[in-house]
């Protein structure tokens, strides 16, 4: 990737965490969808402020034995996936976040 | 429900969380319908904070599908703060009213809060019909008006029928009317109790035989032979099974705090203004109790031919006098549903009652 990808929880959503899992309804079509555990921690740490590869480094390989560059792979595939379900914003900028009680599925 | 969905329930039950739960935000309502269970005056609701702060408890439970219900909603002047901050929550938002309160602005808003979906009653498609039951003339066509402007938003609206002997012959021509709109449609034949325990209102129950034609709408319920049939045989896993999700995945709230299982199970479980709600959720002895039945605990109703295949009510059955006793109103429907009396109706050894209820049917125009 050339440039930055940050990446945010779409606030039309829902969402909530389930044992280790994420429960999302898509707010485009109410279809449900799950996220498993590595998902689960790309999707909490999207407030749009840090970078995805950031989220990859500090989060994934540090907790799992993964190679880092297939690991971003595997990361932008699925934010991809997710944006295209509305689940998720993709940004090359930083997302100023407003003040909010929001704490989607955490 | 999806596969996905019933893991998910399944994940829910097994971790005790309450994934769905109906909060009443107000008793007070714009309307007097013939059929309603609710004492409409305002005994002292909920504050807004009261709320919000309940709210985040729900949330930190764990729940996700939210109902907020009534009465009717858009008369609490805040609802629209409550809305806004169950959905920053991240709730699953899903909206029960009779709309006739909602005009094109509100609806404008409620999309913009990303709402599930909202449940619009209707009785009738003739004025003369729906106004008699609602007793405010009008409100038929304020409730289409509203409806038309919730689908222009491109929200996703659920027409709610409750089946009762002054429109028995109706929910057809409703059902083409929801078609018409865009819109879902639900036929709801039970008439609850009122919560003070007063059962006068079942008197409005549509006849067995006029149910037994509801049950043989193919339209609505699909295979009627395969519909109408007696469950096979009980076995030692389906006593296993629990009466229904009341209490264990699923949960109500009063607009005064007080928590039940369901809404149509009104057992006093605790009263979120003295217990966190998570604390009533984890240790109320009431819920605990509800928790520890299976159907082979149902005195009654485990040895019945139906046991299988009848949408026994717990709650239902509570308001008769024993959550583990049969529900008379669904012994009623089982036998208008297969011709074959149940085990509670050949012990009672009376005549069938002109009397009957079934369950909520689901969306779709199907029966659940």
């Amino acid at each position: 990737m050339s440039c930055k990808l940050y990446v945010e929880r779409s606030p039309r959503v829902a969402a909530r965490k389930l044992g280790d899992e994420v429960m999302i309804m898509s707010g485009l079509d109410s279809t449900l969808f799950t996220l498993d555990e590595v998902a689960t921690i790309i999707w909490e740490a999207a407030d749009g402020s840090i970078p995805l590869e950031e989220i990859v480094d500090s989060k994934i390989c540090a907790q799992f034995e993964v190679e880092r560059g297939e690991a971003l792979l595997d990361a932008t595939e699925l934010v991809q996936g997710l944006a295209g379900h509305g689940i998720l914003l993709l940004s090359s900028e930083p997302v100023i976040m407003p003040n909010s009680p929001r704490k989607a599925g955490q | 429900m999806s596969g996905l969905m019933q893991e998910m329930s399944a994940k829910a039950l097994q971790l005790g969380v309450p994934l769905s739960v109906q909060i009443d935000l107000t008793y007070r309502c714009n309307e007097r319908c013939v059929h309603c269970y609710l004492d409409h005056d305002d005994h002292g609701e909920m504050s807004t904070a009261e709320i919000k702060n309940l709210l985040g408890d729900l949330a930190s439970a764990g729940v996700l599908f939210l109902t907020l219900s009534g009465g009717e909603i858009l008369l609490r002047k805040d609802f629209f703060e409550i809305l806004e901050y169950a959905r920053a929550l991240a709730f699953c938002v899903k909206l029960k009213s009779n709309a006739i309160l909602i005009r094109a602005s509100e609806a404008e808003r409620i999309r913009s809060l990303s709402v599930d979906s909202i449940q619009v009653s209707i009785y009738s498609h003739r004025p003369e019909v729906h106004d008699a039951i609602t007793k405010v003339p009008g409100s038929l066509k304020r409730s289409l008006d509203a409806i038309r402007f919730l689908k222009v938003q491109g929200l996703k609206v659920i027409v709610a029928d409750v089946l009762m002997q002054q429109n028995t012959q109706d929910y057809p021509s409703v059902r083409a009317l929801a078609a018409e709109l865009g819109a879902e449609f639900t036929l709801d034949p039970t008439i609850t109790p009122k919560m003070d325990g007063d059962r006068s209102i079942l008197r409005l129950n549509v006849r067995q035989v006029a149910l037994q034609k509801v049950f043989r709408d193919e339209s609505l319920i699909g295979n009627v032979e395969e519909f109408c049939s007696l469950p096979a045989k009980a076995d030692e896993e389906d006593l296993e099974a629990l009466p229904c999700s009341a209490g264990h995945t699923a949960c109500y709230v009063s607009p005064y705090g007080d928590v039940y299982p369901c809404v149509q199970f009104p057992l006093p479980s605790g009263n979120v203004r003295r217990t966190r709600f998570v604390d009533i959720w984890r240790h109320s002895d009431a819920l605990k109790e509800v928790r520890s039945i299976r159907l082979r605990d149902l005195p009654t109703c485990s040895g019945c031919t139906h046991v299988t295949g009848c949408t026994r009510c717990p709650g239902l059955a509570y308001m008769e006098g024993n959550m583990r006793g049969p529900s008379i109103q669904d012994c009623e429907k089982s036998f208008a549903r297969t011709g074959i009396p149940s085990a509670n109706l050949l012990s009672k050894a009376a005549p069938v009652q002109g009397l009957v209820q079934i369950q909520t049917l689901s969306s779709c125009g199907t029966i659940s």
